[in-house]
């Protein structure tokens, strides 16, 4: 047998367990995904993904290196088109739309390599955020009628009220690319909830941050959750991170979702133990 | 905390800016007028006033969106040709001058719209290279064009003769004016923010919701508008146009003056457009040596100052007399004074509906 042949993964049965939690159970899911798949030529990176996520849930996306995590972020914000599957966002199917769309729709997400504005002031990077939360025109920008000021004027307020939930409203005129590292990874997270969103999706947002940075993060996830009243979906390899503040847990190795459930569920899950630390020899 | 605090009110800002500008447009023109600057000079100075609009309509399509194209001259071109042709079916009537320059920059808009959709699906040095085609393309069609429609409209090589001389000195800058008025205050609203976070990061950009194609094709077409009105401009104080003169050099003329200057800088562009207008007429005693003195000092430049002379730094005339205001008063504690807002009330915020 070809040692790059491998056995078939034993699928735990979708979509149960259901990984809502209760409060959220007789609400429609902010996001139901259904047989999500996605070939590259003939490479499968993603294959029969299920999942849905509570309208206030926090959910975790977990895997080891290339297991398809930022594959089925890409699929959720149309950066990549899927060639299976669908995607309901707040009942709504999304097959077709463009990134942008499904932003409006309430999509949005921060990237595992930082991606922000970097010449640009912290502000300015919040105030692109809430481009469409402003309404006024060209004409009015360059007349400057009372209908420009009075956007700008409430723009500023929500940004650096925004701002202050990572106590970052003293940096609002520092250059983005200026800043240490946790506090860009910081800013993502403040312009992404600057689209008003009713998914936040986070790429991986405390890599590269130390211990207590990564214990204040989770105190501020679940803040923005509680709220904001959205549903947060998160790829980490911080194991602390991910089973202390995830609600439901999904598992992904080789593209396929290979276990569900709450975090006691995946860390006593057999698959789980051999995607990520291998299995006994005698077992073979 | 950045200082960043406005001192001055608002609509007192623009009334300084607007009363200066008022004051040096009255003072040259009077200078003009009174013949205390030579005819010659007062010709350069409207020539430095058509390179100011070329390099900051240039800037919004390199400097801010972060694009590179290199027919810039092709869109003067049609500007040129435009106005130059409605006044001389208009005879030279000044009233209807403002309408050639708008209409001159209107269909330049047009073509750059048409250009723009299928160029800016194209990045870096395959946009420079379709734009660069297309700049000849119109050099092209401007040589040739009376003698493929039978038209007798550009003459051909020989050029448009005896165009109207209907612009001067105050023209000319105050259409500097109105262009670095309306490029400014389009770049600090919520469009030019889009425009310059294209520029920064497509893919962040769009993930904000940010409808990227629909702003490149902004920036572009209002580049190429502004270009056309400084083609109008070049018409009606040249009164003579010939298809040479838009040539590739002069797309790249304007670029250098954008570079020189700083991309992503207004006052940059306004600095460097005057500068290298300015040189080579200073250096004509030295008729020889003229062109190597202007091309050492584009090395120089980019060697000890390679993001251009300006960088992208912006001067405000405001923002320094705020700092002026500060040091003078020399209290630093009061500023600083940020809204200290409870953190739940954002959310709050957020639940009484979106912004209006």
């Amino acid at each position: 047998m070809s040692k790059y042949k491998k056995e078939p993964v034993k699928l735990v049965p979708v979509p149960s367990p259901n990984i809502i939690p209760e409060r959220d159970i007789d609400k429609t899911p902010i996001l139901e995904v259904s047989h999500l798949g996605i070939d590259f030529g003939g490479l499968t990176a993603v294959d029969d993904f299920n999942m849905a996520i509570g309208r206030t849930e926090i959910a975790g996306l977990i895997g080891p290196n290339g297991a398809g995590k930022t594959t089925v972020f890409n699929l959720l914000t149309k950066v990549y088109q899927p060639t299976r599957g669908t995607i309901m966002l707040d009942g709504r199917d999304t097959a077709g739309m463009n990134t942008i769309q499904v932003n409006k729709m309430g999509i949005a997400r921060t990237f595992q390599n930082i991606r922000l504005f970097k010449d640009l002031t912290v502000l300015d990077n919040v105030l692109i955020g809430l481009h469409n939360e402003m309404d006024y025109h060209l004409p009015s920008a360059v007349l400057r009628l009372p209908s420009y000021w009075r956007a700008e004027r409430i723009a500023k307020e929500r940004a650096l009220e925004l701002l202050s939930i990572f106590d970052m409203q003293d940096m609002a005129y520092a250059k983005a690319g200026s800043l240490p590292y946790g506090a860009q990874r910081r800013l993502e997270i403040v312009r992404a909830l600057g689209t008003n969103p009713a998914l936040l999706l986070l790429d991986e947002p405390a890599a590269g941050m130390n211990p207590s940075e990564t214990a204040e993060l989770m105190e501020n996830i679940s803040k923005i959750r509680d709220t904001f009243q959205i549903a947060i979906m998160l790829i980490e390899h911080d194991m602390n991170l991910v089973m202390g503040i995830c609600e439901g847990i999904c598992v992904l190795n080789y593209g396929k979702v290979i276990a569900k459930g709450s975090p006691e569920d995946i860390q006593a899950s057999p698959q789980v133990i051999e995607a990520y630390l291998g299995k006994k020899k005698e077992d073979n | 905390m950045k200082n960043n605090e406005k001192i001055i009110p608002m609509p007192l800002r623009y009334l300084i800016n607007i009363v200066l500008f008022v004051v040096f447009l009255l003072v040259m023109n009077n200078l003009i007028v009174s013949g205390t600057i030579p005819k010659y000079y007062a010709g350069v100075i409207s020539f430095i006033g058509v390179n100011i609009i070329l390099a900051v309509s240039l800037n919004i399509a390199t400097g801010y969106l972060g694009q590179l194209p290199l027919g810039h001259a092709g869109f003067m071109a049609i500007g040129a040709y435009t106005s130059a042709l409605i006044m001389k079916a208009a005879s030279g009537s000044a009233t209807i001058f403002p309408f050639a320059l708008i209409a001159g920059g209107l269909i330049a808009a047009l073509f750059g719209l048409i250009i723009g959709i299928p160029a800016l699906r194209l990045k870096g040095d395959y946009l420079a290279i379709l734009t660069l085609g297309f700049g000849e393309i119109i050099r092209v069609i401007l040589l040739n064009i009376d003698n493929v429609l039978g038209f007798t409209l550009t003459n051909g090589a020989a050029g448009l003769q005896k165009i109207p001389k209907t612009t001067n000195f105050l023209i000319t800058f105050i259409m500097v004016g109105i262009t670095c008025y309306v490029i400014h205050t389009m770049m600090k609203s919520r469009h030019g923010r889009a425009i310059l976070s294209i520029r920064e990061n497509e893919i962040a950009s769009e993930s904000c919701g940010i409808n990227t194609t629909y702003y490149k094709t902004l920036g572009f077409v209002v580049s190429a508008f502004f270009a056309g009105i400084a083609g109008g401009l070049y018409a009606g104080n040249i009164g003579i146009l010939s298809p040479s003169a838009f040539n590739f050099m002069k797309s790249i003329e304007i670029l250098v003056m954008v570079v020189l200057g700083g991309m992503g800088s207004m006052f940059g562009s306004v600095l460097s457009a005057t500068v290298l207008t300015a040189l080579p007429e200073a250096l004509r005693r030295f008729e020889d040596y003229r062109m190597v003195v202007y091309s050492l000092v584009l090395v120089i430049v980019m060697i000890f100052k390679p993001s251009g002379l300006m960088g992208t730094y912006d001067f405000s005339l405001n923002g320094l007399l705020d700092k002026l205001i500060l040091k003078f008063r020399g209290n630093h504690t009061e500023k600083g004074a940020m809204p200290q807002e409870k953190k739940g009330e954002a959310a709050v915020r957020k639940k009484e509906g979106k912004l209006k």
